[in-house]
């Protein structure tokens, strides 16, 4: 095991996957001598050279498209959207030609593309650099949609998304690629599809995603102090979702608090929520709360920012609502 | 130069266009063919010309107006008429319809439903042709002058100039998106001009005109060809029907009955026959047994189609992902 830094798992991930597949080719803006404004392609554009990566012009929706026009005639391809807010310029090419090429075609032709991209409020970037977008690609058929919490898992999960033949939605976190932690030195991948298991516990069960699952296990860590004993799920993957592993814990602690940054109308808090209820709704001792961003623009102001995202102190005011207390 | 055999060919290939939306129209109007479908007829010059210069390892991307542009590279009439119908022996398996005919072994990366979609997927698989593979092989890409007004065209040719990619735009200037005339839309009179903004390579041709087609494609192909990146060609042209089928304005209304009966004076198919006809390259009996046995393939794709079976309930679920995803 080495400590290594979210980012640097990022990077290594695409290095070590360029190395053993000749075939994959890198598009984004920035990405080649500077290695990306977040330094996630740092050295990739030094070792592999002008014909594996290449700066994009800023046409997001012109790289979006010709990332699909690569992976569709043989190259597997990675696309870097700076931040997830430029998206909406592609949308047409990532929603409605992206996702859905496969099946229009009659399952004729694979889409070995990953846009990784990152997310997330937190750094005072404002309204148009700070969203979190991932239920928008999950309401889409077609896509896969990967939001991993700690280098271990970005490493893991990237490594699967690279290699899958599907479109994948690959949301880093602005805020966590500082963050470090164990990685192994050797060889691994991550299945998409296996929630884990961050923090065991008895009395509640809060599923959290991506900078949150980071907030859940501070906020778990103070209410074990107040003798409450929180189990904390990270889904790790939206798309495909582990059912599984979180109507099993819920069964267990019969309640449930689920938290994203995402804004809550429509959020994946409510299409858990409902998972729940339809699963294990006998099994519930409390209605399943969520923890969200509040339904307004991200502001720029830190003050009325660390407001709308999820705090530990709100997260256990949620966990205390749904145990009664 | 054009050769006889070219000539001929494309003569056969414009044909089978028209004959196939011909009989598409037909059971249009009997209802076997649902939602919206916009017949190529009168534009078939351009993709029968691109056609015959286009090799089978070349890309195509099409558009909405794409059974010609299929046809050009390759596709069976049957399994297009099978799909049109929504069939299991459709090129889609019935998943995809008029608009969304693909068929990536024969290099055809798909009709599109979005005006200008498939511009930068084109511009994609020049990266593939280009900079992964290190090849030779070409794209065209297909769209009509209302997607050059879309941001991706420009995105796109930006894109493909700046890494000189392999793709021909081969924008078909048919005068009107929808209901609209191009002089309403487009800030420029001929879309060819608009290469200048990438430092590409334009030029206009009459689209009706197989020759000045053949002279330009065969011109930007070889620029493709020979590593020297893309061209702009914008081929002026006319659709005879309405937008789409049933387009209850399509004889007058947005444009004049006098307009479209000039346009039809110049059709590709009649020109080029009478070309082939005084220069001796056919007779009469050789034009008229290509007729006969596209007629023949045409009925025959007709019956294939509506005798095929309409795709399985479990195909719903098939084909969202490479492998099955679903849990619970």
């Amino acid at each position: 095991m080495s400590v290594i830094k979210y980012s640097q798992a990022v990077r290594d991930a695409i290095a070590e996957e360029m190395r053993k597949d000749g075939n994959i080719f890198v598009m984004g803006e920035d990405v080649e001598q500077m290695g990306g404004v977040f330094g996630c392609t740092k050295g990739i554009y030094q070792e592999f050279g002008h014909d594996r990566i290449r700066n994009t012009p800023i046409s997001e929706a012109a790289f979006v498209g010709a990332g699909l026009g690569a992976a569709i005639t043989g190259t597997r391809v990675i696309v870097e959207m700076q931040y997830v807010d430029f998206i909406f310029c592609a949308m047409d090419q990532l929603l409605n030609q992206t996702a859905k090429i496969r099946y229009m075609s009659g399952g004729k032709v694979k889409v070995p593309l990953t846009i990784r991209t990152q997310q997330g409020s937190g750094r005072g970037n404002g309204a148009q650099h700070s969203q979190s977008l991932e239920a928008i690609f999950c309401h889409i058929p077609g896509l896969k949609v990967v939001m991993p919490a700690t280098p271990y898992d970005a490493k893991g999960l990237l490594k699967t998304a690279i290699r899958d033949d599907n479109p994948v939605m690959f949301c880093e976190h602005k805020v966590l690629y500082n963050t470090a932690g164990e990685v192994p030195e050797e060889e691994y991948a991550i299945p998409f599809g296996a929630a884990d298991i961050k923090r065991r516990g008895r009395d509640v069960t809060v599923i959290a995603t991506s900078w949150m699952v980071l907030k859940a296990l501070e906020a778990a860590k103070r209410l074990e102090r107040e003798g409450i004993d929180a189990e904390v799920i990270d889904p790790r993957t939206l798309v495909p979702l582990d059912k599984e592993t979180i109507i099993t814990s819920v069964k267990k602690t019969g309640r449930a608090v689920v938290v994203h940054e995402a804004h809550e109308m429509c959020g994946i808090g409510a299409e858990i929520a409902y998972m729940i209820s339809d699963l294990a709704f006998m099994y519930l001792d409390a209605p399943v709360k969520r923890v969200t961003s509040r339904q307004a623009p991200v502001p720029y102001s830190r003050k009325l920012e660390q407001l709308t995202i999820p705090s530990e102190d709100r997260i256990i005011e949620a966990v205390k609502s749904v145990l009664y207390l | 130069m054009i050769g006889k055999g070219e000539l001929l060919n494309i003569y056969e290939s414009m044909n089978r266009m028209r004959l196939f939306e011909t009989r598409a129209m037909e059971l249009f109007r009997q209802g076997l063919v649902t939602g919206s479908m916009h017949l190529y007829i009168g534009e078939e010059a351009i993709a029968a010309t691109a056609g015959v210069l286009l090799r089978k390892d070349d890309f195509i991307t099409s558009t909405h107006r794409g059974h010609g542009h299929c046809i050009a590279k390759g596709a069976r009439t049957d399994r297009m008429m099978a799909e049109l119908l929504g069939r299991a022996t459709g090129y889609c398996k019935g998943k995809g319809g008029s608009m969304h005919i693909a068929d990536f072994e024969i290099g055809i990366l798909g009709a599109n439903g979005m005006v200008g979609g498939g511009i930068p997927i084109a511009a994609g698989s020049g990266i593939t042709n280009k900079i992964m593979k290190k090849n030779d092989a070409v794209t065209v890409c297909f769209f009509g002058e209302g997607a050059s007004n879309e941001g991706v065209f420009h995105e796109s040719l930006n894109l493909a100039a700046v890494w000189k990619l392999p793709v021909v735009f081969l924008c078909e200037n048919n005068l009107y998106q929808v209901f609209t005339s191009v002089k309403e839309s487009c800030s420029v009179q001929d879309i060819s001009v608009r290469s200048a903004s990438y430092g590409i390579p334009g030029v206009t041709v009459d689209g009706n005109d197989v020759f000045e087609l053949y002279k330009a494609l065969d011109t930007a192909i070889g620029r493709c060809r020979a590593g020297e990146g893309p061209t702009l060609i914008e081929a002026k042209t006319y659709r005879w029907d309405g937008h789409y089928t049933g387009d209850g304005y399509a004889k007058g209304g947005y444009r004049t009955v006098e307009e479209i009966e000039e346009w039809k004076k110049r059709d590709p198919i009649k020109r080029l026959g009478e070309y082939l006809l005084e220069n001796k390259m056919s007779t009469e009996d050789e034009l008229e047994c290509i007729h006969k046995r596209l007629e023949e393939e045409m009925k025959a794709a007709e019956e294939f189609a509506k005798a095929s079976p309409w795709p399985e309930d479990e195909e719903l679920m098939d084909d969202v992902y490479c492998e099955d995803i679903r849990r619970g």
